[in-house]
């Protein structure tokens, strides 16, 4: 008998069929892979099991019952416990008091403190009940969840992207715990886009793509080429990484501090870093460790920075406002899309005025025939499915204004690009062609600066590596020296250590 | 059971549509109160919409009226694009009245004539630093000190009635007035000329078309202009692009203060040709229905300006021929309003009919 069963699951959103007949069987004690590209229909599958969104059609049997999920109470009254991508915790809570606050019954709070010890023994999960969320890193935020999860025994445990924000060290004990829930019987759907992971852990694997389903296999007897071909269906196209000579440096931060303007922000302390023209320097970490801070400080967005702490060419920038920044040569690509990158209601036409301001005349009019041509121009050179220059913001898909907006300002043929999460939330098509824009960028001697979560992107392009965390900056090292292991172990924080002894060498 | 739902792509035609399906569920609505108090809703209807328009004489007034309706709500247009909730153009169109009246009378106890071109000019412009000064008030708050426009604003609307009171009460008084609080009227030379023989219709009808097509052309054609709206529908993409918020908040504030303030001097130097302690009449607030109305856009806020001025004297024809009560016209403008936005709820999202919620287990 199969702990869940999908048959011919459908669901029409008013511009997409998110689910398209789709059947899904899970086994007691078995990790079940749901592998799909953004909008594949994973999370709409995830949400319906969930009793979150009911399907137009189809059935769900549970251990051999048909059953109506009629919402996520229901869900959790059957076994079902889901932990979403994006945590929902209370900063200002502790932990027990997070997890006391999902619970359906009426428990005590120390009933609840001694069940959390209980299952965090069990499995490995530890985190102390009486800290306050806000003080806790993002893995152990997700041990939250996942403890609160687990408090209701579930038999099934649904999880979406989990490892988007752990370290490669936080993912190996993440795993370690799942196949202990597994031993015990209870099943898991695991939902992700990596190959690697879903190969390591998953014992059967999915496969959807426009909200069908694509392939049932076996991960273990799989490659990543043919998983991919079932989730995108071709091979994933590769990039040409071709060593050269770096010219001279264009970026340079110099022990910038910065406090930090959010009560849950960070600090930022001494970073300093160098770009040189024609290389990619990549700036990996988890999310939260002062990122946004060194961004916003980069862009112009935060201009409490010391006039010098940050050169452009040798020029001190860091109090030039975001367009002056831009008129000597540094372009930003944000990491939110809509309403910081692009403005959502507006037209495709009028979102080049944000950073592109050769259309407008000396008098200040715009120019809306030659607006018009600039972002003809960028949806052809860059490939956007886009109802045309006059088609709003938010009329397209996630991939598509991301190669807009990206587009926009490799157009403008800047001298120094920063960009955050190039192809976060993006289809692997689209994620291929910004990587390619970028290394031909680069060849064309542009300093790059990535900031990204995903550490297989910043292997894939960049020339030299630097981890941040907790406000601080590491040494930079050359993309050949390093290994995920090291540069894990980095995003602890821990390289002080390891450099201790030759610190000069951390410029 | 009925639940919203978002539309994939907002709609067009419920944007434009949304004002009248607006306009004529009020109508029902008024229909059912006339009903209610037992007048005769087909008469009174028709009073209130269509006699404002039924000759000459009663459409130059509805021109007259929707002059300073029009000229403010293009400045409110500017200032709500921009996410700034300045809500006390009454205020400024007050202090508006105080400049150019201020001026206008000086010239005239000083024995002082100037040329019409050059003269009525002058008191235009002191009428729109009169409301620039008040607005520059709300903009210095809201930047030095965070404070909240729509308060202050509204605020100052009352601070500059009592300005007004205790300059016709004080200084200002007409030595020859039989001690009435009201200024002399102004020298001739400094009235408006009129539009239509016989008529209190004035130019100021056709400077507030032509401010309608500056406003037109400043937001859609201009980069300031850009900015301005960028900073309303997503700061957090203005920060990125590096448009100054603070700019925002000086110019559109100062922009609709100014024309607040020449709405103010049209009137006194119009149809009233003095100041007088009863110019407040909430044009003002009227102009924030008006240019809802229109869309925040300047053509939309001349048909608007024009209906708004339309119902305000056909609730005061209502008030004079049924014997309707005097709340009658304000109470149609705060259900156009209402039922407006409740309307524009179906530009972004549909109704839909979804099958049995029936609880499940």
């Amino acid at each position: 008998m199969h702990r869940l069963e999908l048959e011919h699951i459908s669901k029409q959103y008013p511009a997409v069929k998110a689910n398209d007949r789709v059947s899904l069987r899970v086994k007691p004690g078995e990790i079940h892979a749901v592998l799909g590209e953004n909008g594949a229909g994973k999370s709409t599958l995830m949400k319906i099991i969930y009793g979150a969104v009911r399907p137009d059609e189809g059935t769900m049997r549970w251990n051999g019952e048909p059953v109506q999920v009629a919402n996520p109470a229901a869900a959790r009254a059957l076994g079902i416990s889901m932990v979403y991508q994006h945590f929902s915790l209370f900063d200002t809570l502790t932990v027990a008091e997070n997890v006391w606050l999902g619970l359906d019954r009426a428990w005590a709070l120390a009933d609840v403190t001694r069940r959390i010890g209980e299952v965090s023994a069990t499995y490995g999960l530890e985190v102390e009940p009486a800290r306050p969320v806000h003080s806790l890193s993002v893995g152990e935020r997700q041990r939250v969840e996942i403890i609160r999860a687990l408090l209701t025994d579930p038999q099934l445990l649904i999880l979406d992207e989990p490892t988007s924000v752990l370290t490669p060290q936080a993912v190996d004990k993440l795993f370690a715990t799942l196949r202990q829930l597994a031993e015990r019987g209870c099943s898991i759907l695991y939902i992700s886009h990596k190959l690697d992971e879903i190969r390591a852990l998953c014992h059967h694997c999915t496969v959807m793509r426009g909200g069908r389903v694509t392939g049932e296999v076996d991960p273990t007897q799989e490659t990543n080429a043919s998983l991919s071909r079932l989730m995108i269906g071709e091979e994933p196209p590769q990039l040409q990484h071709q060593p050269r000579e770096a010219g001279s440096v264009v970026l340079a931060v110099s022990a910038l501090d910065l406090p930090r303007q959010d009560p849950f922000g960070v600090d930022l302390h001494g970073l300093s870093l160098e770009v040189r023209a024609g290389e990619i320097l990549g700036v990996a970490g988890i999310s939260g460790n002062g990122q946004q801070e060194l961004l916003a400080a980069l862009s112009g967005e935060d201009l409490r920075a010391q006039p010098s702490a940050i050169t452009l060419a040798g020029l001190p920038v860091g109090r030039d406002s975001p367009r002056r920044r831009r008129n000597a040569g540094l372009h930003f690509v944000p990491e939110e899309r809509l309403g910081r990158g692009a403005v959502p209601t507006l037209t495709l036409a009028a979102n080049t005025l944000l950073t592109r301001t050769e259309t407008v005349n000396p008098q200040g009019w715009v120019r809306t025939a030659a607006v018009r041509g600039l972002a003809e121009r960028i949806i052809q050179r860059f490939q956007v499915k886009a109802g045309g220059p006059q088609a709003p913001a938010k009329s397209l898909s996630g991939g598509n204004l991301q190669k807009f907006i990206v587009g926009r300002e490799i157009d403008a043929s800047p001298t120094c690009l920063v960009i955050s999460q190039p192809t976060w939330g993006v289809d692997v098509g689209a994620a291929a062609l910004i990587r390619r824009e970028l290394l031909a960028l680069r060849d064309a001697g542009c300093a790059i600066l990535v900031v990204s979560e995903e550490l297989d992107e910043l292997f894939e392009i960049s020339d030299r590596l630097v981890v941040i965390a907790r406000g601080r900056l590491s040494p930079a090292l050359p993309v050949a020296e390093a290994t995920v292991e090291r540069i894990g172990a980095w995003m602890s924080g821990l390289w002080t250590t390891e450099v201790a002894g030759d610190a000069h060498a951390a410029a | 059971m009925l639940r919203l739902e978002a539309r994939p792509v907002p709609s067009q035609a419920m944007a434009l549509a949304s004002p009248i399906i607006a306009l004529v569920l009020t109508a029902a609505v008024a229909a059912l109160i006339l009903v209610g108090i037992g007048k005769d809703p087909v008469s009174g209807l028709q009073i209130i919409f269509l006699e404002p328009l039924s000759n000459r004489r009663q459409i130059s007034e509805v021109l007259l009226k929707a002059t300073p309706l029009i000229v403010i709500a293009v400045g409110l247009a500017v200032c709500y694009r921009a996410n700034v909730w300045n809500i006390g153009a009454e205020g400024q169109f007050l202090m508006g009245c105080v400049g150019g009246g201020g001026l206008a009378l000086w010239l005239t106890t000083q024995g002082i004539v100037l040329p019409k071109l050059v003269g009525i000019p002058l008191v235009l412009v002191a009428g729109m630093l009169g409301g620039l000064l008040w607005a520059a008030v709300v903009a210095l708050l809201r930047d030095r000190f965070n404070a909240n426009e729509i308060l202050v604003s509204l605020m100052l609307v009352y601070v500059a009635q009592q300005v007004v009171n205790a300059l016709v009460f004080g200084p200002w008084k007409d030595p020859k007035g039989f001690n009435m609080p009201q200024t002399a009227l102004f020298h001739a030379s400094l009235h408006l000329p009129p539009l239509l023989e016989r008529t209190r219709l004035h130019i100021g009808f056709v400077i507030s078309l032509v401010l309608a097509v500056l406003a037109m052309l400043f937001l859609f054609r201009t980069f300031r202009g850009f900015q301005l709206q960028v900073g309303g529908l997503a700061p957090a993409a203005a920060r990125y692009a590096g448009f100054s918020a603070r700019g925002a908040v000086w110019t559109s504030l100062l922009l609709s203060g100014a024309l607040a303030g020449m709405a103010g001097a049209m009137e006194v130097a119009g149809p009233i040709r003095q100041v007088t302690p009863y110019l407040s009449t909430g044009l003002g607030f009227t102009a924030i229905i008006v240019c809802f109305v229109g869309r925040l856009h300047p053509l939309g806020i001349v048909a608007g300006g024009v209906l708004l001025s339309v119902m305000l004297i056909g609730g005061e024809l209502a008030q004079s021929r049924l014997g309707l009560p005097n709340a009658m016209a304000s109470v149609l403008q705060g259900l156009l309003l209402l039922i407006l936005l409740a309307c524009d709820t179906f530009i972004d999202q549909r109704l839909r009919w979804s099958r049995s919620t029936g609880p499940a287990a």
